[in-house]
């Protein structure tokens, strides 16, 4: 597969899941504000865990399947696609379980300690 | 720090948020507990191909198990390793997956595009998803 099978392994993902948003109704690439507050933070905070664990040598790439393409701090331009891909994945996920059974996941009211707007 | 205790480490910081800094209490929710094991089959599966054809190798320093072998498959099961990748993603995918999914429950709490919520799902699914264990929505579930 070369240099693209990591990248395969994502779109692998975002087809599994991304179907949902039409499939069931998921409405959260709609919401896509509120999409990217969710996975923004998340994907800085994983990438600096990432980062981290390039530099300690906890774990590595087969260059030769991945693009190649690092960001600074040695970061594969796959890693951060997965760390972007995964997180929309679980939130269609999630969605997806609450449209097919219509139980409550916690923000279906203002919130009750008045943090709301 | 190695990799098994940032694992640990991360597991444990996203429980706190969840439960006492947030508060969103996404742990205590059935529907988290119904989404979670299907996240974690498509990460097993996709972890499995990144691990089983060694794109992502790992030091045996890290980690529970042994270093990635240079010119074969890790083991699929066993030596600290759950189809062919080390337990600790499991962790490492929980805390992910919590974090995100705890600031979606947050950002709709404080009202960000709360609407419009999903479901129901096309009516053509609405058999298959009853075979495997949900049901038809009913109006006014998705407000309580």
């Amino acid at each position: 597969m070369g240099q693209w099978s990591y990248l395969a392994v994502m779109a692998f993902i975002v087809l599994g899941a991304g179907w949902l948003e039409v499939g069931l109704r998921t409405r959260v690439l709609r919401r896509w504000r509120r999409l990217l507050l969710s996975i923004v933070p998340v994907a800085l905070v994983f990438a600096l865990w990432d980062i981290y664990a390039i530099a300690s040598g906890h774990w590595w790439f087969d260059e030769a399947l991945i693009t190649g393409i690092r960001l600074p701090g040695d970061l594969p331009i796959d890693e951060v696609v997965f760390f972007l891909v995964v997180p929309v994945a679980a939130i269609l996920t999630l969605e997806a379980v609450r449209s097919a059974t219509g139980l409550p996941v916690g923000d279906e009211t203002q919130d009750a300690e008045g943090e709301g707007p | 720090m190695t990799y098994t205790q940032l694992a640990v480490l991360g597991v444990l910081l996203v429980v706190v948020w969840d439960l006492w800094i947030v508060r969103t209490r996404l742990l205590t929710r059935r529907l988290f507990w119904m989404a979670y094991p299907i996240i974690v089959f498509f990460q097993l599966l996709t972890n499995g191909v990144l691990t089983g054809f060694r794109i992502v190798r790992y030091s045996g320093e890290a980690i529970i198990g042994s270093s990635t072998p240079e010119s074969s498959a890790p083991p699929a099961f066993g030596d600290g390793r759950i189809l062919y990748a080390p337990v600790e993603d499991l962790m490492f995918g929980f805390a992910l997956v919590v974090l995100s999914l705890t600031l979606w429950v947050f950002w709709g709490r404080r009202g960000i595009q709360r609407e419009p919520m999903a479901g129901p799902p096309l009516p053509a699914l609405v058999p298959m998803l009853a075979r495997v264990g949900g049901r038809k929505p009913l109006a006014g579930d998705a407000q309580q």
